[in-house]
């Protein structure tokens, strides 16, 4: 199967997005996010859609959970002993799926819940979350047909090359249960049908909605191959991914320092900032020049008990932010949220630059909804 | 003295119906090519002294003159050039090493002719450099790896020396005694009112241009001509000269006859005497000695200062630069084969080293390979043309580039290329101080203002065109780039697809 | 600049540049001791290694022992002394500028590339412990343009360039010489007298100037 990113071709692609996040840890159904998405028809045209959900997994959280296709039996034998190898695989299955003529061609679509092999790991003298990062690269840059699409704990990416609402049915998101849902819809300029290639794109518990072509891409991609990654894709997605996890997991650096970096305000605002906010932005724009994303971007990024929204520091994307209660929504169009919420608190589109960071309320319990 | 077989290469074209008599080009000619013929009642020309510099054209009130390539010719002979033979009879009389000034003039490939820049269409906008932010700020040196924070856990935001620039083009290293005290002046002040750096090259500062400290790279090279510690401590940053793309393995040597009043103040060696800078730093036979040399420097100014090291692109410049990187340079030059000199033997000129373009892609990778890049900066010189040469080695990989023939193009070069004689009619080679005074700082520092204002303007727009509206996210983003009529080993040096593709 | 008290085995830049102040060293330093020193004094109390004194601008360097290889590279003012032997290219491109007459004196012998394009300067070499033979290596004194080297020895080194011209001390020469060797003995021991009484050679650089006819303008 062609796959992105194959013999260096890179493909452009517009998008819309959307995310629903509880602070107090609520966890609902599938099925509102699939409204809003849905409502963002248009922005999509078919060739990807997917979702990242985070709490769905409540009875295996401290297990990391493996999503992977596969274009064969070929593939999964050979990437299931790669896994027996490295890890101890607590359970594994098929992901349900429902057919329908809106999703066809699928591929083998397997999980597995899987902690690393303790020998395997104290012999890699890394921590946990390296070693999984590091095998997720390997499989999917060393299989040939196998590829890891979601890795982190308690929670799980869906995705599929269709309209995004025909994804959403396709996986039975109406029986999953999350405090946090992420959608995207995808507008590549084309496409070799390759389901990888939809988002949301995720690497551990990081996952990655993204609306725009950012320009910076190859001084990006060339600058975060230095630390390990490789960016097989070619897409935005991908690299902003890498990026954070860079940023955030490695750097040590809060969501918000890391959108100084990405999102880097201009010069001239840095300048006029008082003295020590001057220096604290001028260090991270400096140290981490070779991450500054140029171009236009709206992207969304879901993580273990918060989610960011970050728009491009011209705002050359839209993007609108709803409260009502404890619920937060995100979209591309304020449309896409009021179909789900009607009674908004209160409504805003976040400056250029400017991330909007959500996190679970300290003593948010997991509620069903 | 015997027949050499030499005859003039250009011809002096007086239009006498033009012509006034005014002597207007004789006083302006140092090489002595016209003067009155009082028989005669007319101007003549020695066409054998005339170098082709244009002064005399520019100068002349009638325009009644123009240097044109002489028509006299040996039998055509595709092997044997005009110039292989004049250059045999050059030897053959003298027993010399020739000497040439300026830039390789051969026939190698210019990448920079066979790369293309990229610009957005529908996926992605272009943005208007005219109104919108476009930023050139470029900061040169290391990055750390690890971030420090304090008690309440704020950043540390303490960096290693870092040199700011407002634009990523700075001056090229050129003596004090190479070119002349007006052309300094005008680099200086061009260099501040820029924000960018000049470069001293290895002939000391002046006392009068210790105020552009703050835009100056005080050299420090094999022969440590004016080199103490108020020297050191003065500059925004000091670079090792390891190497220059025009003269790669050689040392260099102005003759005593150029080492006269300020200029043997400045060097700090009795006037006449020869200032010769050895092949090698004598304290450097091997990289670990280099790494001796940066952090004596940097210990000696506690620190404070970035250093540069600047090598020649040879064969092996990939890991050589490597090497460097690991000792301590915060910033690497590379310099080009095309790069230009006051001076150089002709044959290591046009025959030793490799092109900028294919050693900047080459180290860059390499660094990045190695995951070292961010420990270093790079800066690419050797005969960036234009603004779209600087912009292409941005894309490439560089932080920045240098520029040198360029500059003196500005304050009036025509590239005759006779700095060696030190008859510079525009008064940028030559401490004669007639023809120095014939370069005004204040004009030559506006025309330096003018171009570096003009290509960073350039920049900003094709950069717009790309939807980059920061340098630092050009740099290296080699997709913006495209090659035509490449090989696919070029290609794979340059780490760029087809045109097409 | 703050005077460190003690020094570990092996460290560089001891002294780099400093300006005033006393620095006794009583284990091997590091490579580049000294280095653009500008006024302050060095005794080291054992041997020095590489570079020492490398583009010195002032000051002196006091070595009790021997030192290595490009000793006084480059310096313009200053004295060092070294009381036993120097290495490979000791002062190598020393230059001087006016009332800047930079100074070497070594007590043993040299290797070989002494005074390498000397362009201003005094070397001085006293061969103590080698007197049946020449106090330096080969080619000494190559690519020399200015300064002068004194040798104490009654032979000649070998594959003298020829750029350098030999002749016996005058009367200007010995008035050169005597601080110099006044100073060592004080620093070292030793009777001056004895040491002056020896036979030295004067190489300085021809005069005319070999380079010019080198290059033939294309």
């Amino acid at each position: 199967m062609d796959r992105e990113g194959q013999n260096g071709f890179r493909i452009p692609s517009g998008c819309a997005v959307s995310a629903i996040f509880s602070k107090e840890g609520t966890r609902r159904s599938g099925e509102e996010i699939i409204r809003s998405i849905a409502m963002m028809h248009e922005r999509s045209n078919g060739l990807g859609g997917g979702f990242a959900a985070y709490g769905i997994y409540p009875e295996y959280k401290e297990l990391y959970a493996l999503h992977v296709f596969y274009e064969g039996k070929y593939s999964k034998e050979q990437c299931e002993a790669f896994l027996f190898e490295h890890f101890d695989v607590v359970n594994l299955s098929k992901i349900p799926t429902r057919k329908s003529p809106a999703i066809q061609d699928e591929p083998l679509i397997w999980r597995y819940f899987v902690e690393p092999l303790h020998t395997k790991l104290s012999e890699s003298q890394l921590d946990p979350d390296t070693f999984v990062s590091r095998c997720v690269i390997r499989v999917n840059s060393g299989i040939d047909g196998a590829y890891i699409f979601s890795s982190g704990k308690d929670m799980g990416v869906f995705k599929a090359v269709g309209f995004p609402e025909d994804v959403g049915a396709f996986y039975r998101l109406e029986e999953y249960k999350g405090y946090c849902w992420i959608a995207h819809g995808r507008y590549p300029t084309n496409t070799p049908g390759w389901w990888g290639g939809a988002h949301p794109f995720a690497l551990l518990d990081r996952a990655v909605v993204h609306n725009g072509e950012i320009s910076s891409y190859d001084a990006n991609r060339r600058n975060i191959e230095m630390y390990g990654y490789r960016c097989n894709l070619l897409t935005d997605t991908e690299v902003i991914t890498y990026i954070l996890d860079f940023l955030v997991r490695r750097r040590g650096l809060s969501y918000e320092e890391a959108a100084n970096v990405i999102a880097a305000p201009f010069w001239s605002t840095i300048a006029a900032q008082e003295e020590a906010e001057k220096r604290r932005l001028t260090y991270l724009r400096n140290v981490f020049s070779g991450l500054l994303i140029t171009g236009p971007f709206s992207i969304i990024v879901g993580f273990t008990g918060g989610i960011m929204a970050l728009n491009d520091r011209l705002k050359l994307r839209s993007m609108v932010v709803g409260e009502k209660d404890e619920t937060v929504y995100i979209a591309s169009e304020e449309a896409a949220i009021r179909v789900i919420q009607p009674e908004l608190e209160r409504v805003w589109a976040p400056r250029g630059g400017e991330p909007v960071v959500i996190r679970l309320h300290p003593t948010a319990g997991e509620k069903e909804g | 003295m015997a027949q050499e077989y030499l005859y003039p290469e250009f011809q002096v074209v007086r239009d006498l119906s033009r012509c006034t008599g005014c002597r207007a080009c004789a006083a302006q000619c140092a090489n002595g090519v016209h003067r009155y013929d009082a028989d005669r009642g007319q101007m003549v020309s020695d066409e054998t002294r005339c170098v082709n510099c244009h002064r005399c054209v520019a100068f002349c009130p009638e325009r009644a003159l123009k240097i044109v390539k002489d028509r006299q010719c040996f039998r055509e002979n595709d092997n044997w050039s005009g110039d292989a033979i004049r250059e045999i009879y050059r030897q053959a009389a003298s027993g010399g090493v020739l000497l040439s000034s300026m830039g390789n003039a051969k026939e190698y490939p210019v990448y920079w002719d066979r790369l293309l820049i990229n610009a957005s269409q529908v996926t992605n906008p272009s943005i208007d450099p005219l109104r919108e932010p476009m930023e050139t700020k470029t900061f040169l040196g290391k990055k750390p790896d690890t971030l420090r924070r304090d008690a309440a856990g704020r950043l540390v935001p303490e960096l290693p020396p870092q040199l700011e620039l407002d634009t990523p083009i700075l001056f090229s290293a050129m003596s004090y005694g190479s070119i002349s005290y007006n052309a300094h002046e005008s680099l200086a002040r061009a260099a501040q009112a820029l924000g960018t750096c000049y470069n001293t090259g290895e002939g000391g500062l002046h006392r009068d241009f210790y105020r552009y400290g703050a835009n100056t790279i005080v050299q420090v090279a094999s022969g440590r001509f004016g080199v103490h510690r108020d020297y050191l401590e003065a500059g925004a940053a000091i670079e090792i000269k390891i190497g220059q793309g025009a003269k790669p393995g050689i040392g260099g040597h102005l003759p005593g006859a150029k080492i006269v009043g300020d200029v043997s103040a400045t060097r700090m060696i009795p006037e006449g005497s020869d200032a010769i800078s050895p092949a090698p730093h004598h304290d450097i036979y091997s990289i670990e000695d280099l790494r001796q040399l940066v952090y004596s420097l940097k210990e000696v100014t506690r620190g404070e200062k970035p250093v540069i090291v600047k090598i020649a692109a040879v064969h092996n410049v990939a890991a050589i630069a490597s090497g460097v990187a690991r000792s301590g340079a915060d910033i690497i030059a590379i310099d080009g084969f095309r790069g230009g000199t006051g001076a150089a033997p002709t044959r290591i000129r046009d025959n030793v080293g490799i092109p900028i373009e294919l050693a900047l892609a080459a180290v860059d990778q390499r660094l990045r390979d190695e995951g070292i890049r961010s420990s270093v900066s790079l800066i690419a010189g050797g005969s960036i043309r234009s603004s779209a040469d600087a912009l292409k080695a941005i894309l490439l990989g560089a932080d920045a580039v240098y520029i040198a023939t360029a500059a003196l193009l500005a304050l009036g070069c025509h590239l005759c290329r006779s700095c060696h004689s030190g008859r510079c009619n525009w008064g940028i080679a030559t401490q004669r101080p007639e023809l120095v005074a014939r370069l005004d700082p204040d004009e030559g520092a506006q025309r330096l203002v003018n171009l570096v204002t003009a290509w960073t303007h350039e920049i900003k727009e094709m950069m717009g065109g790309m939807g980059i509206n920061s340098i630092e996210a050009a740099r290296g983003n080699r997709m913006m780039l495209r090659g035509v009529g490449l090989n696919e080993i070029e290609l794979g040096i340059l780490g760029v697809k087809h045109a097409g593709q | 600049m703050a005077v460190q008290e003690t020094y570990a085995l092996g460290q560089r830049y001891i002294g780099c540049g400093a300006q005033w102040g006393k620095i006794t060293v009583t284990q091997v330093p590091g490579n580049a001791l000294g280095a653009y020193l500008d006024g302050g004094e060095i005794e080291v109390l054992c041997s020095a290694q590489d570079a020492t004194g490398d583009t010195m601008n002032a000051g002196e360097i006091v070595v009790h022992g021997s030192a290595g290889d490009a000793t006084g590279y480059a310096m313009r003012g200053g004295a060092i002394y070294v009381r036993d032997n120097g290495g490979y290219r000791c002062g190598i491109h020393m230059k001087e500028y006016r009332d800047k007459v930079p100074v070497l004196v070594v007590g043993g012998s040299c290797g070989s590339f002494l005074g390498e394009y000397q362009a201003g300067g005094t070397i001085l070499v006293l061969g103590i412990g080698c007197e049946d033979r020449a106090p330096v290596g080969n080619f000494c004194g190559t690519g020399m343009h200015g300064g002068r080297i004194y040798l104490r020895t009654r032979f000649l080194p070998p594959n003298l360039p020829e750029q350098v011209a030999v002749a016996e001390p005058q009367s200007a020469d010995l008035e050169r010489i005597r601080p110099l060797v006044g100073r060592f003995c004080e620093k070292f021991g030793g009777d001056p007298e004895s040491l002056l009484a020896g036979h030295f050679f004067v190489l300085t650089p021809n005069t005319s100037n070999p380079y010019h006819q080198l290059y033939v303008n294309n």
